[in-house]
Protein backbone atom coordinates (compact mmCIF):
# COMPACT_ATOMS: atom_id res chain seq x y z
CA UNK A 1 0.00 0.00 0.00
CA UNK A 2 2.64 2.37 0.81
CA UNK A 3 4.27 2.00 -2.51
CA UNK A 4 1.14 1.55 -4.48
CA UNK A 5 0.08 5.24 -2.96
CA UNK A 6 2.41 7.36 -4.29
CA UNK A 7 2.79 5.51 -8.01
CA UNK A 8 -0.87 5.79 -8.36
CA UNK A 9 -1.24 9.94 -7.11
CA UNK A 10 1.87 9.89 -9.56
CA UNK A 11 -0.39 8.68 -12.17
CA UNK A 12 -3.03 10.49 -11.28
CA UNK A 13 -1.51 13.76 -11.04
CA UNK A 14 0.66 13.33 -14.27
CA UNK A 15 -2.41 11.92 -16.46
CA UNK A 16 -4.34 15.58 -15.04
CA UNK A 17 -1.77 18.08 -16.02
CA UNK A 18 -1.30 16.21 -19.39
CA UNK A 19 -5.00 16.73 -20.35
CA UNK A 20 -5.06 19.72 -19.35
CA UNK A 21 -2.97 20.89 -22.40
CA UNK A 22 -5.37 19.17 -24.98
CA UNK A 23 -8.84 19.88 -23.04
CA UNK A 24 -9.91 22.98 -21.86
CA UNK A 25 -13.39 21.49 -20.54
CA UNK A 26 -13.99 22.72 -16.91
CA UNK A 27 -13.67 19.29 -15.33
CA UNK A 28 -10.00 18.81 -16.12
CA UNK A 29 -8.75 22.55 -16.40
CA UNK A 30 -10.39 23.38 -12.65
CA UNK A 31 -8.08 20.34 -11.22
CA UNK A 32 -5.20 20.98 -13.33
CA UNK A 33 -5.20 24.38 -12.20
CA UNK A 34 -5.28 23.17 -8.85
CA UNK A 35 -2.31 21.41 -8.92
CA UNK A 36 -0.38 23.81 -10.25
CA UNK A 37 -1.34 26.15 -7.39
CA UNK A 38 -0.17 23.11 -4.79
CA UNK A 39 3.14 22.96 -7.38
CA UNK A 40 3.47 26.77 -6.81
CA UNK A 41 3.86 26.25 -3.23
CA UNK A 42 5.84 22.86 -3.11
CA UNK A 43 8.20 24.78 -5.29
CA UNK A 44 7.80 27.95 -2.95
CA UNK A 45 8.81 25.24 0.40
CA UNK A 46 11.43 24.13 -0.87
CA UNK A 47 13.24 27.64 -0.40
CA UNK A 48 12.63 26.97 3.12
CA UNK A 49 14.12 23.36 3.14
CA UNK A 50 17.28 25.22 0.58
CA UNK A 51 18.09 27.81 3.67
CA UNK A 52 18.05 25.05 6.21
CA UNK A 53 19.78 22.43 3.86
CA UNK A 54 22.46 25.82 3.93
CA UNK A 55 22.91 26.41 7.38
CA UNK A 56 22.97 22.39 7.98
CA UNK A 57 25.56 21.82 5.49
CA UNK A 58 28.22 25.05 5.97
CA UNK A 59 27.43 25.12 9.60
CA UNK A 60 29.04 21.97 10.44
CA UNK A 61 32.08 22.69 8.64
CA UNK A 62 31.97 26.17 10.03
CA UNK A 63 32.23 25.16 13.94
CA UNK A 64 34.12 21.55 12.93
CA UNK A 65 37.19 24.58 11.12
CA UNK A 66 36.94 22.31 7.88
CA UNK A 67 38.51 23.49 4.79
CA UNK A 68 37.24 27.31 3.84
CA UNK A 69 35.82 27.37 7.00
CA UNK A 70 36.45 31.47 7.38
CA UNK A 71 34.05 32.17 3.87
CA UNK A 72 31.41 29.57 5.46
CA UNK A 73 30.97 31.80 8.29
CA UNK A 74 30.92 34.37 5.96
CA UNK A 75 27.93 33.10 4.17
CA UNK A 76 26.30 32.00 7.18
CA UNK A 77 26.26 35.77 8.85
CA UNK A 78 25.41 37.50 5.81
CA UNK A 79 22.81 35.02 4.77
CA UNK A 80 21.31 35.45 8.38
CA UNK A 81 21.90 39.04 8.27
CA UNK A 82 19.69 39.86 5.48
CA UNK A 83 16.61 37.69 6.56
CA UNK A 84 16.86 39.15 10.09
CA UNK A 85 17.35 42.78 8.20
CA UNK A 86 14.38 41.63 6.13
CA UNK A 87 11.81 39.95 8.37
CA UNK A 88 12.03 42.86 11.52
CA UNK A 89 13.26 45.83 10.17
CA UNK A 90 12.09 46.88 6.84
CA UNK A 91 8.10 47.12 7.07
CA UNK A 92 7.54 43.60 7.07
CA UNK A 93 5.98 42.76 2.86
CA UNK A 94 7.56 46.53 2.13
CA UNK A 95 10.76 44.82 2.27
CA UNK A 96 11.53 45.85 -1.19
CA UNK A 97 10.33 49.51 -1.00
CA UNK A 98 13.13 52.20 -1.81
CA UNK A 99 14.47 53.26 1.46
CA UNK A 100 14.24 50.45 3.52
CA UNK A 101 17.55 48.92 5.24
CA UNK A 102 16.90 45.53 3.08
CA UNK A 103 16.52 47.35 -0.02
CA UNK A 104 20.17 49.13 0.95
CA UNK A 105 20.96 45.70 0.84
CA UNK A 106 20.01 44.54 -2.21
CA UNK A 107 21.59 47.82 -4.01
CA UNK A 108 24.63 48.32 -2.49
CA UNK A 109 25.98 44.75 -1.50
CA UNK A 110 23.94 41.90 -3.62
CA UNK A 111 23.73 43.86 -7.28
CA UNK A 112 27.55 44.59 -6.85
CA UNK A 113 28.52 41.34 -5.80
CA UNK A 114 26.61 39.50 -8.22
CA UNK A 115 28.08 41.80 -11.32
CA UNK A 116 31.53 41.17 -10.20
CA UNK A 117 30.77 37.69 -9.93
CA UNK A 118 29.85 37.92 -13.30
CA UNK A 119 32.20 40.16 -14.76
CA UNK A 120 35.34 38.00 -13.62
CA UNK A 121 34.66 35.29 -16.65
CA UNK A 122 35.63 37.96 -18.93
CA UNK A 123 39.31 37.89 -17.56
CA UNK A 124 38.93 33.73 -17.44
CA UNK A 125 38.09 33.47 -20.97
CA UNK A 126 40.61 35.27 -22.20
CA UNK A 127 42.96 33.91 -19.86
CA UNK A 128 41.59 30.68 -21.13
CA UNK A 129 42.01 31.62 -24.60
CA UNK A 130 45.54 31.80 -24.75
CA UNK A 131 46.11 29.06 -22.93
CA UNK A 132 43.67 26.13 -23.08
CA UNK A 133 41.75 26.58 -26.88
CA UNK A 134 44.39 24.77 -29.07
CA UNK A 135 43.78 23.64 -32.46
CA UNK A 136 44.80 19.81 -31.96
CA UNK A 137 42.04 18.10 -34.21
CA UNK A 138 39.94 18.85 -37.02
CA UNK A 139 36.55 19.29 -34.49
CA UNK A 140 39.08 21.70 -32.33
CA UNK A 141 39.72 23.39 -35.50
CA UNK A 142 36.21 23.76 -36.79
CA UNK A 143 35.09 25.23 -33.36
CA UNK A 144 37.91 27.38 -33.23
CA UNK A 145 36.85 29.14 -36.92
CA UNK A 146 33.12 29.66 -36.15
CA UNK A 147 33.87 31.19 -32.43
CA UNK A 148 36.42 33.56 -34.21
CA UNK A 149 33.52 34.15 -37.05
CA UNK A 150 30.35 34.75 -34.19
CA UNK A 151 32.64 36.55 -31.64
CA UNK A 152 33.85 38.97 -34.24
CA UNK A 153 30.49 38.94 -36.48
CA UNK A 154 28.61 39.54 -33.50
CA UNK A 155 30.47 43.59 -32.49
CA UNK A 156 31.02 46.53 -34.67
CA UNK A 157 34.86 46.46 -35.39
CA UNK A 158 33.66 43.09 -37.31
CA UNK A 159 30.93 44.80 -39.21
CA UNK A 160 33.62 47.72 -39.79
CA UNK A 161 37.07 44.77 -41.35
CA UNK A 162 34.43 43.20 -43.50
CA UNK A 163 31.89 46.00 -44.64
CA UNK A 164 33.95 46.77 -48.02
CA UNK A 165 33.31 43.31 -49.18
CA UNK A 166 30.52 41.30 -51.16
CA UNK A 167 27.40 40.86 -48.26
CA UNK A 168 27.88 36.89 -48.15
CA UNK A 169 31.51 36.98 -47.31
CA UNK A 170 31.32 40.04 -44.70
CA UNK A 171 31.51 38.90 -40.82
CA UNK A 172 28.36 39.40 -39.52
CA UNK A 173 26.39 37.66 -42.73
CA UNK A 174 28.50 34.54 -41.80
CA UNK A 175 28.29 34.87 -37.95
CA UNK A 176 24.34 34.81 -39.02
CA UNK A 177 24.53 32.10 -41.07
CA UNK A 178 26.36 29.96 -38.32
CA UNK A 179 23.72 30.91 -35.91
CA UNK A 180 20.95 30.37 -38.04
CA UNK A 181 21.63 27.09 -39.71
CA UNK A 182 23.97 24.58 -38.80
CA UNK A 183 23.98 25.92 -35.04
CA UNK A 184 20.20 25.77 -35.19
CA UNK A 185 20.49 21.90 -36.84
CA UNK A 186 22.48 20.77 -34.13
CA UNK A 187 20.35 22.21 -31.24
CA UNK A 188 17.46 21.00 -32.59
CA UNK A 189 18.72 17.43 -32.96
CA UNK A 190 19.70 17.90 -29.16
CA UNK A 191 16.65 19.66 -28.31
CA UNK A 192 14.27 16.51 -30.33
CA UNK A 193 16.53 14.03 -28.60
CA UNK A 194 16.08 15.36 -25.12
CA UNK A 195 12.20 16.10 -25.69
CA UNK A 196 11.89 12.29 -26.79
CA UNK A 197 13.86 11.71 -23.38
CA UNK A 198 11.56 13.49 -21.19
CA UNK A 199 8.43 12.29 -22.88
CA UNK A 200 9.78 8.57 -21.93
CA UNK A 201 10.63 9.38 -18.87
CA UNK A 202 7.11 10.87 -18.03
CA UNK A 203 5.94 8.43 -19.27
CA UNK A 204 7.40 5.65 -17.34
CA UNK A 205 6.98 7.78 -14.13
CA UNK A 206 3.36 7.89 -14.71
CA UNK A 207 2.72 4.29 -15.53
CA UNK A 208 4.60 3.71 -12.44
CA UNK A 209 7.06 1.71 -14.39
CA UNK A 210 10.10 4.07 -13.02
CA UNK A 211 9.93 4.33 -9.04
CA UNK A 212 13.66 5.43 -8.92
CA UNK A 213 12.66 8.62 -7.80
CA UNK A 214 10.82 7.19 -4.59
CA UNK A 215 13.32 4.99 -3.21
CA UNK A 216 16.39 6.78 -0.95
CA UNK A 217 19.00 4.26 -2.66
CA UNK A 218 18.49 5.54 -5.94
CA UNK B 1 61.57 29.90 -29.37
CA UNK B 2 62.28 31.96 -26.66
CA UNK B 3 59.56 34.64 -27.21
CA UNK B 4 56.63 31.74 -27.00
CA UNK B 5 58.25 30.67 -24.38
CA UNK B 6 58.03 33.65 -22.13
CA UNK B 7 54.76 33.99 -23.76
CA UNK B 8 53.55 30.57 -22.60
CA UNK B 9 54.59 31.25 -18.96
CA UNK B 10 53.42 34.70 -19.06
CA UNK B 11 51.60 35.74 -15.61
CA UNK B 12 48.26 35.49 -16.53
CA UNK B 13 47.59 38.70 -14.21
CA UNK B 14 49.21 40.98 -17.95
CA UNK B 15 46.53 39.61 -19.30
CA UNK B 16 43.89 40.36 -16.81
CA UNK B 17 45.47 44.00 -17.16
CA UNK B 18 45.01 44.46 -20.56
CA UNK B 19 41.56 42.80 -20.54
CA UNK B 20 40.38 45.42 -17.80
CA UNK B 21 42.20 48.56 -20.17
CA UNK B 22 40.72 46.96 -23.45
CA UNK B 23 37.35 47.22 -21.54
CA UNK B 24 37.41 50.49 -19.17
CA UNK B 25 39.21 52.49 -22.47
CA UNK B 26 36.36 52.58 -24.72
CA UNK B 27 34.01 52.75 -21.88
CA UNK B 28 35.79 56.05 -20.95
CA UNK B 29 36.35 57.51 -24.58
CA UNK B 30 33.59 55.62 -27.26
CA UNK B 31 35.12 55.21 -30.39
CA UNK B 32 31.65 55.37 -31.61
CA UNK B 33 32.09 52.29 -33.99
CA UNK B 34 29.00 51.97 -36.57
CA UNK B 35 26.71 49.60 -35.89
CA UNK B 36 24.34 47.26 -37.96
CA UNK B 37 20.88 46.38 -36.78
CA UNK B 38 20.38 42.63 -37.42
CA UNK B 39 17.46 40.85 -39.22
CA UNK B 40 16.14 39.08 -35.64
CA UNK B 41 16.58 42.80 -33.76
CA UNK B 42 14.81 44.20 -37.06
CA UNK B 43 12.31 41.46 -36.24
CA UNK B 44 11.69 42.34 -32.65
CA UNK B 45 11.15 46.09 -32.93
CA UNK B 46 9.32 45.36 -36.00
CA UNK B 47 6.74 43.31 -33.32
CA UNK B 48 6.32 46.32 -31.01
CA UNK B 49 5.86 48.49 -34.02
CA UNK B 50 2.97 46.59 -34.44
CA UNK B 51 1.14 46.66 -31.87
CA UNK B 52 -1.70 49.15 -31.54
CA UNK B 53 -1.97 52.08 -29.24
CA UNK B 54 -3.95 51.37 -25.60
CA UNK B 55 -2.87 47.95 -26.34
CA UNK B 56 -2.17 45.64 -23.18
CA UNK B 57 1.63 43.74 -23.54
CA UNK B 58 3.04 41.62 -21.13
CA UNK B 59 6.48 41.73 -19.67
CA UNK B 60 8.14 39.09 -18.02
CA UNK B 61 11.69 40.14 -16.65
CA UNK B 62 13.18 36.78 -15.85
CA UNK B 63 17.24 37.75 -14.59
CA UNK B 64 18.99 38.89 -11.75
CA UNK B 65 21.63 41.78 -11.36
CA UNK B 66 24.48 39.31 -12.65
CA UNK B 67 22.89 39.81 -16.14
CA UNK B 68 22.13 43.57 -15.70
CA UNK B 69 24.43 44.81 -18.08
CA UNK B 70 23.10 43.41 -21.32
CA UNK B 71 19.22 43.02 -20.01
CA UNK B 72 18.53 46.00 -18.03
CA UNK B 73 19.25 48.41 -21.40
CA UNK B 74 17.48 46.20 -23.45
CA UNK B 75 14.65 46.39 -21.29
CA UNK B 76 14.38 49.81 -20.68
CA UNK B 77 14.50 50.50 -24.58
CA UNK B 78 11.47 48.20 -24.60
CA UNK B 79 9.68 49.92 -22.36
CA UNK B 80 10.37 53.38 -23.19
CA UNK B 81 9.72 51.89 -26.60
CA UNK B 82 5.91 50.48 -25.58
CA UNK B 83 5.33 53.87 -23.74
CA UNK B 84 6.29 55.75 -26.20
CA UNK B 85 3.53 53.77 -28.21
CA UNK B 86 0.70 54.57 -25.44
CA UNK B 87 0.61 50.71 -24.67
CA UNK B 88 0.45 49.82 -21.19
CA UNK B 89 2.65 47.04 -19.53
CA UNK B 90 1.44 44.61 -17.51
CA UNK B 91 5.19 43.16 -15.83
CA UNK B 92 6.31 39.78 -13.91
CA UNK B 93 9.52 38.14 -13.08
CA UNK B 94 10.10 34.85 -12.28
CA UNK B 95 13.61 35.57 -10.71
CA UNK B 96 14.06 36.30 -6.75
CA UNK B 97 17.30 38.40 -7.72
CA UNK B 98 15.27 40.55 -10.63
CA UNK B 99 12.50 42.22 -9.07
CA UNK B 100 13.78 45.37 -7.71
CA UNK B 101 15.72 45.97 -10.92
CA UNK B 102 12.31 45.46 -13.61
CA UNK B 103 10.17 47.99 -10.92
CA UNK B 104 13.14 50.58 -11.32
CA UNK B 105 13.14 50.69 -15.22
CA UNK B 106 9.36 50.64 -14.93
CA UNK B 107 8.97 53.98 -12.45
CA UNK B 108 12.04 55.38 -14.02
CA UNK B 109 10.65 55.12 -17.76
CA UNK B 110 7.43 55.67 -16.88
CA UNK B 111 7.96 58.53 -14.75
CA UNK B 112 10.30 60.27 -17.83
CA UNK B 113 7.05 59.92 -20.08
CA UNK B 114 4.57 60.86 -17.58
CA UNK B 115 2.64 57.51 -17.17
CA UNK B 116 0.67 56.38 -14.38
CA UNK B 117 0.97 53.10 -11.62
CA UNK B 118 -2.21 50.95 -11.72
CA UNK B 119 -3.50 52.91 -15.31
CA UNK B 120 -0.44 52.22 -17.60
CA UNK B 121 1.51 49.90 -15.83
CA UNK B 122 1.46 47.49 -12.92
CA UNK B 123 4.55 44.95 -11.98
CA UNK B 124 3.03 41.78 -10.28
CA UNK B 125 6.18 41.16 -8.72
CA UNK B 126 7.69 37.49 -7.76
CA UNK B 127 6.56 34.46 -7.85
CA UNK B 128 8.24 31.56 -6.74
CA UNK B 129 7.26 28.01 -8.38
CA UNK B 130 9.51 28.59 -11.80
CA UNK B 131 7.92 26.83 -14.68
CA UNK B 132 5.00 26.07 -12.80
CA UNK B 133 3.56 29.45 -12.50
CA UNK B 134 4.12 29.91 -15.89
CA UNK B 135 0.71 28.05 -16.91
CA UNK B 136 -0.64 29.10 -14.11
CA UNK B 137 -0.39 32.66 -15.45
CA UNK B 138 -1.70 32.14 -19.01
CA UNK B 139 -4.82 30.54 -17.49
CA UNK B 140 -5.35 32.99 -14.95
CA UNK B 141 -3.07 36.84 -14.41
CA UNK B 142 -4.98 37.77 -11.39
CA UNK B 143 -4.90 34.42 -10.11
CA UNK B 144 -1.53 33.64 -9.90
CA UNK B 145 -0.79 37.00 -8.60
CA UNK B 146 -3.62 37.91 -6.60
CA UNK B 147 -1.14 41.08 -5.56
CA UNK B 148 1.44 43.26 -7.01
CA UNK B 149 4.88 43.77 -6.44
CA UNK B 150 4.12 46.19 -3.29
CA UNK B 151 1.31 43.95 -2.24
CA UNK B 152 -1.88 46.04 -3.51
CA UNK B 153 -4.75 43.49 -4.14
CA UNK B 154 -4.49 43.74 -8.55
CA UNK B 155 -8.54 44.16 -7.91
CA UNK B 156 -7.72 47.39 -6.93
CA UNK B 157 -5.97 48.22 -10.49
CA UNK B 158 -7.83 49.52 -13.53
CA UNK B 159 -5.09 48.03 -15.85
CA UNK B 160 -5.92 44.62 -14.04
CA UNK B 161 -9.50 45.11 -14.58
CA UNK B 162 -8.95 45.48 -18.52
CA UNK B 163 -6.82 42.04 -18.87
CA UNK B 164 -6.86 38.42 -16.70
CA UNK B 165 -5.47 35.99 -19.79
CA UNK B 166 -2.98 36.29 -22.72
CA UNK B 167 -5.77 36.65 -25.16
CA UNK B 168 -6.64 40.35 -23.50
CA UNK B 169 -3.00 41.28 -24.57
CA UNK B 170 -1.24 42.26 -27.74
CA UNK B 171 2.41 40.94 -27.34
CA UNK B 172 4.16 38.58 -24.59
CA UNK B 173 8.16 40.10 -24.20
CA UNK B 174 10.33 37.79 -22.14
CA UNK B 175 13.87 39.34 -21.51
CA UNK B 176 15.40 36.37 -19.99
CA UNK B 177 18.82 35.21 -18.69
CA UNK B 178 18.41 31.61 -18.35
CA UNK B 179 16.47 29.16 -16.74
CA UNK B 180 12.87 29.66 -16.12
CA UNK B 181 13.16 31.91 -19.43
CA UNK B 182 12.02 31.86 -23.35
CA UNK B 183 12.20 28.72 -23.85
CA UNK B 184 10.30 27.81 -20.73
CA UNK B 185 7.38 30.18 -21.70
CA UNK B 186 7.50 28.75 -25.24
CA UNK B 187 7.00 25.35 -24.37
CA UNK B 188 4.81 26.00 -21.41
CA UNK B 189 2.46 29.02 -22.66
CA UNK B 190 2.95 30.24 -26.31
CA UNK B 191 1.61 27.78 -28.06
CA UNK B 192 -0.77 26.68 -25.59
CA UNK B 193 -2.58 30.11 -25.31
CA UNK B 194 -1.67 31.64 -28.56
CA UNK B 195 0.78 34.00 -27.82
CA UNK B 196 2.58 36.57 -29.87
CA UNK B 197 6.09 36.37 -28.33
CA UNK B 198 9.85 37.98 -28.77
CA UNK B 199 12.29 37.55 -26.83
CA UNK B 200 15.50 39.48 -25.32
CA UNK B 201 18.12 37.27 -23.76
CA UNK B 202 21.80 37.26 -22.90
CA UNK B 203 24.37 36.61 -25.57
CA UNK B 204 24.98 33.26 -24.10
CA UNK B 205 20.99 32.30 -23.69
CA UNK B 206 20.56 33.48 -27.41
CA UNK B 207 21.58 30.35 -29.38
CA UNK B 208 18.99 28.37 -27.31
CA UNK B 209 16.52 30.20 -28.96
CA UNK B 210 17.26 30.23 -32.86
CA UNK B 211 15.21 27.29 -33.61
CA UNK B 212 12.73 28.49 -31.84
CA UNK B 213 12.81 31.77 -33.83
CA UNK B 214 12.91 29.83 -37.36
CA UNK B 215 10.09 27.92 -36.13
CA UNK B 216 7.72 31.72 -35.39
CA UNK B 217 7.14 30.68 -32.11
CA UNK B 218 9.33 33.54 -31.18
CA UNK B 219 9.05 36.74 -33.47
CA UNK B 220 11.96 38.34 -32.86
CA UNK B 221 15.40 38.33 -30.90
CA UNK B 222 17.56 40.81 -29.02
CA UNK B 223 20.88 39.02 -28.48
CA UNK B 224 23.21 40.51 -25.41
CA UNK B 225 24.32 43.19 -25.09
CA UNK B 226 24.78 43.30 -29.19
CA UNK B 227 20.63 42.75 -29.74
CA UNK B 228 20.12 45.81 -26.73
CA UNK B 229 22.62 48.21 -28.66
CA UNK B 230 20.37 47.23 -31.87
CA UNK B 231 17.46 47.68 -30.46
CA UNK B 232 18.50 51.38 -29.11
CA UNK B 233 19.79 52.12 -32.62
CA UNK B 234 16.09 51.15 -33.91
CA UNK B 235 14.14 53.39 -31.46
CA UNK B 236 16.69 56.29 -31.64
CA UNK B 237 18.01 56.33 -27.73
CA UNK B 238 21.82 55.53 -27.41
CA UNK B 239 22.05 54.25 -24.20
CA UNK B 240 24.20 52.07 -22.09
CA UNK B 241 24.16 49.42 -24.16
CA UNK B 242 25.67 51.36 -27.15
CA UNK B 243 28.85 52.71 -25.18
CA UNK B 244 29.06 48.98 -23.73
CA UNK B 245 29.48 47.81 -27.82
CA UNK B 246 32.78 49.43 -28.20
CA UNK B 247 34.23 48.01 -24.50
CA UNK B 248 32.51 44.46 -26.14
CA UNK B 249 34.37 44.81 -29.52
CA UNK B 250 37.99 45.37 -27.88
CA UNK B 251 37.43 42.54 -25.70
CA UNK B 252 36.26 39.99 -28.13
CA UNK B 253 39.31 41.08 -30.50
CA UNK B 254 41.48 40.68 -27.81
CA UNK B 255 39.77 37.37 -27.17
CA UNK B 256 39.74 36.53 -30.67
CA UNK B 257 43.57 37.63 -30.89
CA UNK B 258 44.74 35.28 -27.76
CA UNK B 259 43.45 32.23 -29.90
CA UNK B 260 45.02 33.06 -32.73
CA UNK B 261 48.57 33.69 -30.43
CA UNK B 262 48.01 30.52 -28.52
CA UNK B 263 47.64 28.49 -30.91
CA UNK B 264 50.77 30.04 -33.08
CA UNK B 265 53.13 29.54 -29.88
CA UNK B 266 51.44 25.72 -29.63
CA UNK B 267 52.25 25.07 -33.59
CA UNK B 268 55.74 26.80 -33.55
CA UNK B 269 56.27 24.60 -30.27
CA UNK B 270 55.22 21.49 -32.06
CA UNK B 271 57.38 21.63 -35.09
CA UNK B 272 60.16 22.38 -33.33
CA UNK B 273 59.73 19.29 -31.51
CA UNK B 274 59.36 17.20 -34.59
CA UNK B 275 62.77 18.33 -36.01
CA UNK B 276 65.55 16.43 -35.48
CA UNK B 277 68.26 18.05 -33.02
Amino acid sequence: MMNLLPVVLTAIVGIVVILSFFVPHPYIAEPAQKLQDWAIVIVASGYVLGAANVYKVNGESAIKRQKDWVYKWILLGSMTGMMVVGFFFSGGTQFLNEGSPFKWGYDFLYVPMQATMFSLLAFFIASAAFRAFRIRTVDAALLAVAALVVMIGRVPLGNLFTAAFPEPIQLPTMANWLLEWPQNAAKRGIAIGAGLGVMATGLRIILGIERSHMREEA
Amino acid sequence: MAFGDTLEKLDRRWIFLLVALLVLIPLLRPLRLPLAVSGPARNFYEAVEAVPAGSIVVLAGDFDPASAPELVPMTKSVVRHLFRKNVRIIALELWEGGPPLVDAILHDVGDELGKKYGIDYVNLGYKSGREAVMPSFGNSFSRTFPNDYSGTAVSKLPLMREADTFAQTALFVNISAGYPGTKEWVQQVQGRFDVRMVSGSTAVQAPEIYPYLQSGQVVGLLGGMAGAAEYEKSINVPGAATKGMDAQSSAHMFIAFLILLGNAIYFSRRGAARRPS
